[in-house]
């Protein structure tokens, strides 16, 4: 009995433990769903280490997790400031679109100016996107929850149509923006990609990723800034009645997560995707960054390991059909980690009523 | 009390040499309890004396380490809340548990609504309500929102809800800490109303007079020990008081003579409307001065906590005129009111008062984390921050010791009202607005509360005071000014005030 209780306390009180502990249960769970199909869980999970085998390969999950870090920071951040950033989707998609735009028409210049000049474009239109939402609800109380959705759609089809214009559209028959100037690209010199074996799109956008993460860590624990929209996060009427003024700090809050979802698009673009095509459905960017948000367990660093994670399963998922194995499976496993972390209010719940009980020791 | 509707030969509820541990720390030391059918008894004891952790073992929140409880002579086994509610026992906490955007009848069912095929029964749910408000005299506005009414309509909401689920025992912790005294005699009257009916109420309290004025029987908890059980008609106030802490207890407070200074605080003409566009301060004018407390005496819903929120920025007034030193304050932010002299003591500690989650040092910053020394170029100063913490908890003596990092939810809440003095005494304002600031705090600590507030008016300052407890608006102030309609109709010296009297004012009379 009294070992039981020590188990549950420590998954419930340590976070980094409890989210390893959801991992494992993820892969148990995708485990189950193979046998039931009949295929060979020591081939698929054999394959999914595989492509942590060599350097080409983990630079290959580095390049893909660098997106997911930076949404995964965005969604995050709002998570710490009280907002749910449900539209980090849309801030990326526009947050690329708005890079693109930069880095065809601007092209001539060198790099050193047309790369800053790329990510600025980013997340000013990024932030643009949240600070929309964010007046929409400080001014009229609109939930938003809501209008975030909207605007995920209205940034689709606002990033078709930019697509569509002539200036941008591409010459051939691609139903896609033309390619962005070399000079607007993060690729590493092909001389050190082939000297290192790496991918053919590393980038230095993993750099760009640190960065931001250590810097989001900064904000919020060690500045004033964040203190407010913490307190602002935690309780709005308290931080009102000590003179903190709430509707600022909510459109800050909205404003910085919407510049990293729009930072994290221009990543993308910039380092993997050379050109944007003309959306047929949502690609999950901005989605996928709430998945990494609550993996990581809504800290900055826990996000960075948790987008690396994420670059892996998806990585390593797209090689998972040489085993005969379906992709979803990734699916099933980032499905299962969620949700064991999401009902992981009822680990806290064991612990609440534990430490609450210890608590009063104190009054 | 006559215990007419005491029925000595049925006990209800026994708890029997009950022990509580939580790891080495024994909460509940072999407390005996034994309620009789038709009974009222009361536990006394201090804020962290096991009274709470005691009812929560009879309303199955807490399982006990050793000793047995026995509901109607048979013995049970309290997993959940469920089984004491099935056992017909209520319990009405503390802190309300009440869901905030639900109106009142949703609140009030909540759990066992009535239903219509598949489809909720409002129709009937607000009958039944109105029914059972009329019933125990306790009369509501069913389709109000809980968090658009005050402090005291929720309690009425949590005792109603307590009552809609028939239960046969209840238990009321700290039921009067938000009344007014005619709510209060209201209450006691419902009581009797209840036991009369062949029920049984334990009532959680360090509120001696109340004890006095209902109870049957007392049970005296001290430091988690069980002290003794008296019949209440044989002890005077003075002894329960000194069962209670161990050593005797003054209630007086002490206060020099001096006379007030210049005007502080002067709000002329003040209007406002409530949430449902009601006007509710009609006119209003107001004076505090240096070195004197204004004591607002008043019964709930007469526009006194609205007329705080205007002037604390928390609410727009339509009207009229709030001077701060000569600043005028009126519609401006709260922050504005801060920097222009305007400290306060907020009615409800948990909402306005703290950031819950906060840190305790955190806590103690919030409007000042961007000043200097606890920020240097937007960079939080950690250190200077925690010695800040560290003072403030030796000298405003909040325990535990030591918790400078402790989130400020887990303190009692008598610590937590420590918390917010030494922010707002130390902020060092001109103008000091405490509402019910001893609400829900024990014998010892309304002591300290007050010595703080009679000390910022020793200092100079000008304390304005607005609570529903009248003896110590009647023990603190200089003035005592009366609101009724929204409008301040009587004003008088402190020292002739008494409880008749002024009871006539609040209501409208004289």
């Amino acid at each position: 009995m009294e070992k039981k209780k020590n188990l549950t306390t420590i998954i419930s009180e340590n976070r980094f433990i409890h989210t390893i502990f959801c991992v494992i249960l993820g892969f148990l769970v995708g485990a189950i769903f193979l046998v039931v199909m009949g295929l060979d869980v020591g081939a698929a999970y054999g394959r999914l280490l595989k492509s942590l085998s060599n350097i080409k390969n983990i630079s290959y999950v580095i390049v893909y997790s660098i997106p997911y870090i930076v949404t995964g920071l965005s969604v995050a951040f709002s998570f710490k400031t009280g907002v749910f950033n449900i539209g980090a989707e849309g801030q990326f998609v526009v947050g690329s679109m708005a890079a693109a735009v930069v880095g065809i028409l601007f092209g001539h210049l060198p790099k050193i100016v047309l790369i800053p000049l790329c990510f600025m474009a980013a997340m000013c239109a990024g932030a643009l996107w949240g600070i929309i939402v964010g007046v929409l609800k400080t001014k009229w109380g609109i939930n938003e929850v809501l209008s975030m959705i909207m605007f995920n759609w209205i940034a689709f089809y606002l990033s078709n149509f930019i697509a569509g214009i002539p200036a941008i559209h591409s010459d051939g028959s691609a139903e896609a923006t033309k390619n962005i100037a070399d000079n607007a690209r993060t690729l590493l010199s092909e001389d050190l990609i082939k000297e290192w074996g790496l991918c053919n799109t590393a980038n230095w956008g993993i750099i760009v990723a640190i960065i931001a993460t250590v810097l989001i860590w900064f904000i919020i624990d060690k500045t004033t800034l964040g203190y407010r929209l913490k307190a602002v996060g935690a309780n709005k009427f308290a931080a009102e009645y000590g003179g903190i003024n709430v509707n600022g700090s909510i459109l800050t809050a909205l404003a910085i997560s919407g510049a990293l979802a729009g930072l994290a698009g221009s990543l993308q673009l910039m380092g993997m995707g050379n050109r944007i095509s003309v959306f047929s459905s949502q690609e999950g960017f901005g989605f996928a960054g709430i998945v990494v948000a609550l993996m990581g367990c809504s800290n900055p660093f826990g996000v960075l390991a948790a987008g690396v994670f994420y670059g892996w399963l998806t990585y390593g998922g797209s090689k998972l059909n040489l085993e005969q194995v379906p992709t979803q499976l990734i699916n099933v496993i980032v499905g299962t980690v969620v949700f064991f972390i999401a009902i992981s209010v009822i680990f806290k719940y064991l612990g609440n009523i534990k430490k609450s009980s210890k608590g009063k020791k104190g009054e | 009390m006559s215990k007419q509707y005491v029925d000595m030969n049925t006990p209800v509820i026994e708890m029997r040499n009950i022990t509580k541990k939580f790891g080495d720390f024994v909460a509940n030391d072999g407390i005996n309890l034994t309620v009789h059918k038709g009974e009222i008894h009361a536990i006394l004891g201090e804020n962290g004396a096991g009274k709470s952790t005691l009812m929560n073992q009879l309303y199955g929140l807490f399982k006990p380490t050793s000793g047995d409880i026995l509901v109607n002579g048979k013995k049970i086994e309290m997993n959940n809340p469920r089984d004491a509610i099935d056992a017909g026992i209520g319990m009405v906490h503390q802190h309300f548990m009440l869901v905030q955007p639900f109106t009142v009848t949703e609140n009030i069912v909540l759990g066992t609504e009535p239903t219509k095929g598949i489809a909720l029964d409002m129709v009937t749910a607000r009958k039944n309500v109105v029914e059972i408000s009329e019933r125990y005299g306790l009369s509501i506005d069913p389709d109000a929102k809980i968090e658009d009414i005050s402090v005291g309509m929720q309690q009425r909401v949590e005792i109603l809800k307590a009552l809609y689920r028939g239960a046969d025992i209840l238990i009321l912790d700290e039921p009067t800490s938000s009344l007014t005294p005619q709510e209060i005699v209201e209450l006691i009257g419902i009581m009797r109303n209840l036991v009369k009916d062949g029920k049984s109420i334990i009532i959680i309290t360090h509120k001696l007079k109340e004890i006095k004025a209902s109870a049957d029987f007392c049970t005296i908890i001290r430091l988690g020990k069980y002290i003794d059980t008296v019949d209440v008609d044989t002890v005077t106030e003075n002894d329960l008081a000194s069962m209670m802490v161990g050593r005797n207890v003054t209630f007086k407070v002490d206060k020099p003579e001096q006379t007030p200074g210049d005007v502080v605080l002067d709000v002329k003409g003040l209007r406002c409307v409530d949430y449902r566009d009601v006007e509710v301060v009609r006119g209003l004018d107001l004076q505090v001065r240096r070195g004197e407390i204004v004591g607002i005496a008043g019964i709930d819903g007469n526009g006194q906590m609205e007329m705080v929120e205007v002037i604390t920025g928390l609410r727009k007034g339509t009207a009229g005129q709030i001077l701060v030193n000569g600043t005028d304050v009126f519609n401006k932010s709260p922050r504005f009111g801060f920097d222009h002299g305007v400290s306060s003591i907020p009615a409800d500690r948990q909402k306005h008062g703290l950031v819950l989650d906060f840190s305790i040092e955190d806590n103690l910053i919030l409007q000042n984390y961007e000043e200097d020394p606890f920020a240097k170029s937007s960079i939080l100063q950690r250190e200077p921050i925690f010695s800040h913490a560290t003072e403030s908890i030796e000298h405003f003596d909040i325990r535990p010791g030591g918790s400078e990092k402790r989130p400020a939810g887990t303190l009692s809440g008598g610590n937590q009202q420590k918390v917010i003095i030494a922010r707002e005494v130390q902020n060092d304002k001109d103008l000091l607005i405490a509402v019910n600031p001893t609400r829900g705090l024990d014998v010892g600590a309304i002591e300290y509360v007050h010595r703080y507030i009679v000390d910022q008016r020793n200092k100079g300052k000008a304390v304005l005071l607005v609570s529903f407890e009248l003896d110590e608006i009647m023990s603190l102030s200089d003035t005592i000014k009366v609101i009724f309609d929204g409008q301040i109709v009587h004003s008088i010296p402190g020292k002739e005030a008494n409880e008749n009297d002024l009871g006539l004012m609040m209501a409208g009379g004289k």
